[in-house]
């Protein structure tokens, strides 16, 4: 039941080489059943995302060296050279293979600290396995575990809960002034990348109406129909700036795009109702003094940079919050796993005994012979009832008490003693 | 609310507290919850004291000033646990519970021994207690709301909002719960009043009498009233109006205490 792990991640492999150790989840279904009908493994899950692509598996036999078994057809899988991930995976067994899996689920080792969408993603990779039937009670185990961990850790902490980007900031901001955006309209100005960006953060937190402003009206009307919106002619922003209660900037340009003047008109056409202005331009698309205004909230690239910067020392300080969970899990998945090991030993345990007691009866049979048939058949059964009565105790107390178990530390030497041999793995 | 059920409430008041106060920094579910819990106890327990102190004096517990701040307490918490569950937002449970505490822990440890049985007034008289208290906790309710809009929207304006301000509710959202606040105590408030001019014309034969309590309380309509009106004007909507809510609260706690201990003179406690 030893669990092995390979795989690559953002910071072993580059996005090049990532991009061609990728799984869509058609493929890691394949794969999966590629490596159990090969016996490489008995038990198979493959988590793929942007930045991490890892094999986690349950090997069929602990005499071969699984994890090369296992880099052998990854290359092969994706017609890589034999050697061409060398010094790009990492390979964890047992404990360490568990810690990392219950690690990534936590956010502990993304990019971005404590992100969130990683839980998903492990989500749906034990999914894809469990409905192709690749998993086993081991890794039904762990990866239950890991869901576990990751839940625990988005809702005991607070590791995921602040905003890591600047757009995302800016959005947190919006929710913090008007709560929900369901009822609220957004103007961008500009269709760059920024636009872009904040026009497809205010279109995912569900923003009711978005508008689209931009120079060259094209852009503009490509943007707006990518995020659903309404394109603005550039000309008549000012005219309907009454509209909008966000409105984000990121136009190129030395002057001033929105006025004190400009922003005063709106306000009073739309009777003070909050405004949040984020300028996202450099150089500022906004007048500073427009900050002034009665109702009016504004935050420039440098705010927000301050907002995502605090975040991540926020974030940092919550990390031995999610550790402690994380022990706290795996101790309880080694606790479960000395446990299933016990109970393996146990029955190999009773089989070893009853073969033995099967030999006795045929070395002895003359002897047994000299009884009456039904005196026979009771003496057997008594035989099998002392072997019962003798293993019923150390079979309940190694089930039931942790302490026993972490006594003897090392099960398979019960094997070695009564010679089981390795067992089934 | 001088017993044991009175100090078990305000004990689990006190955790209540602590535990909104960690939940306001940790932002852990279960100490949430737990929170929440433990404000259920401590309310049903605060009921069972004032159901005894009731028993105890033959008439509603609310005949001194200890009895009523206890009620006034009792109210705030309850009216607080509803808004908290109606709108899932736990933060605001620090500024509310120290209000709560400090009542219930004035009603529960200031109140004498042996309470003397009071002179049986009728339902009219209980009515136009119990809503009024209910009114007072409606507008305490508005007056932190407000305070916190308040708070929020210099934070936000100086770019400077900290790790419990991101907990805060929205501001929206803020206006909205002290505008309901400033609803319910304005409609408790007038079905108050009503009350008190049945029970003023049986007792006396008149309606008004030009009591300073009649008279602020008539002030106090009139302020949120107006605050009614302006929060929704161009040029009070948002903080300026909280700042008017925030104000207004000053008649309500001159009307609780200075109108009730010195100045009226059928309305006092003692």
């Amino acid at each position: 039941m030893e669990i092995v792990l390979i795989g690559l991640n953002h910071r072993t492999a580059p996005l090049e080489l990532r991009e061609r150790v990728h799984f869509s989840p058609e493929q890691a279904s394949r794969a999966a059943v590629e490596l159990r009908s090969t016996g490489v493994l008995e038990e198979a899950v493959l988590i793929s995302t942007c930045n991490r692509s890892e094999v986690y598996g349950v090997p069929a036999s602990l005499q071969v060296d699984s994890a090369a078994s296992l880099e052998q057809c990854l290359c092969g899988f994706h017609n890589l050279a034999p050697g061409s991930l060398d010094g790009s995976l990492y390979r964890r067994q047992g404990r360490q293979a568990v810690e990392h899996l219950f690690r990534v689920a936590a956010g502990l080792d993304s990019m971005l600290l404590g992100e969130t969408e990683v839980l998903g993603q492990v989500r749906d990779a034990y999914k894809i396995a469990l409905a192709d039937g690749a998993t086993g009670p081991t890794l039904n185990r762990v990866f239950q575990g890991a869901l576990e961990v990751g839940k625990r850790v988005r809702s005991e902490t607070a590791l995921g809960a602040h905003a890591m980007s600047v757009a995302s900031a800016a959005m947190k901001l919006a929710e913090q002034i008007f709560g929900k955006l369901t009822h609220k309209r957004a103007l961008v100005l500009g269709a760059g990348s920024t636009g872009a960006k904040a026009a497809a953060q205010l279109r995912q937190r569900g923003i009711g109406h978005l508008s689209v402003a931009n120079r060259s009206a094209e852009r503009a009307r490509e943007l707006a129909a990518r995020v659903a919106g309404e394109c603005i002619a550039w000309e008549s922003v000012t005219s309907v700036l009454h509209h909008p209660d966000i409105v984000v900037a990121s136009v190129s340009g030395s002057e001033w795009m929105l006025t004190r003047e400009a922003v005063a008109e709106a306000m009073a056409a739309r009777q003070n109702s909050p405004l949040f202005l984020i300028d996202l331009g450099v150089p500022r698309n906004i007048a500073a003094d427009v900050a002034g205004l009665y109702n009016v909230y504004l935050y420039n690239i440098d705010d927000l940079t301050g907002i995502v910067e605090q975040n991540r020392k926020s974030r940092e300080d919550e990390v031995p919050r999610a550790e402690a969970i994380v022990a706290e899990h795996l101790d309880k998945f080694a606790s479960w796993q000395a446990g299933s090991q016990a109970a393996a030993v146990i029955n190999d345990l009773g089989d070893k005994l009853r073969q033995e007691r099967e030999n006795f009866a045929v070395e002895y049979r003359l002897e047994l012979e000299r009884f009456a048939p039904d005196d026979r058949e009771r003496i057997l059964r008594l035989m099998d009832s002392l072997l019962e009565r003798i293993l019923r105790e150390p079979s309940a107390r190694l089930l039931k008490e942790r302490e026993i178990r972490e006594k003897l530390q090392d099960i398979e030497l019960f094997r070695d003693l009564f010679g089981l041999g390795k067992g089934k793995r | 609310m001088s017993n044991l059920t009175g100090y078990c409430a305000l004990g689990l008041y006190v955790a209540s507290f602590i535990l909104y106060v960690w939940h306001l920094y940790s932002d852990q579910v279960i100490v949430g919850r737990s929170a929440t819990l433990l404000l259920a106890g401590a309310l049903i327990a605060h009921y069972y004291a004032l159901m005894e102190r009731a028993h105890l004096l033959h008439a509603v517990p609310y005949e001194d000033l200890y009895g009523s701040m206890s009620l006034f307490g009792w109210f705030l918490g309850l009216t607080y646990l509803g808004l908290e569950l109606y709108h899932r937002r736990q933060s605001v449970g620090p500024f509310v519970l120290p209000l709560v505490i400090i009542l219930s822990g004035l009603g529960a440890l200031l109140a004498p021994g042996a309470a003397h049985s009071a002179p049986a007034r009728g339902v009219a008289f209980a009515l136009h207690v119990t809503t009024l208290m209910l009114s007072y906790s409606a507008f305490t309710l508005s007056f932190v709301f407000s305070a916190i809009y308040l708070s929020q929207d210099r934070l936000l304006r100086s770019r400077r909002l900290s790790a419990v301000g991101w907990r805060m509710p929205p501001l929206e959202l803020l206006e909205r719960m002290t505008r309901s606040g400033v609803v319910v105590g304005l409609v408790t408030l007038v079905l108050g009043i009503g009350f008190g001019l049945i029970v003023e014309d049986r007792l006396r034969g008149r309606y008004f009498s030009f009591d300073p309590k009649e008279i602020i309380s008539l002030l106090i309509l009139i302020g949120y009233g107006v605050y009614l009106w302006l929060e929704r004007s161009t040029a009070w909507r948002g903080a300026r109006a909280s700042l008017f809510c925030v104000l207004n609260y000053v008649t309500v706690l001159f009307s609780y205490t200075i109108v009730n201990l010195y100045m009226s003179s059928y309305h006092r406690f003692f």
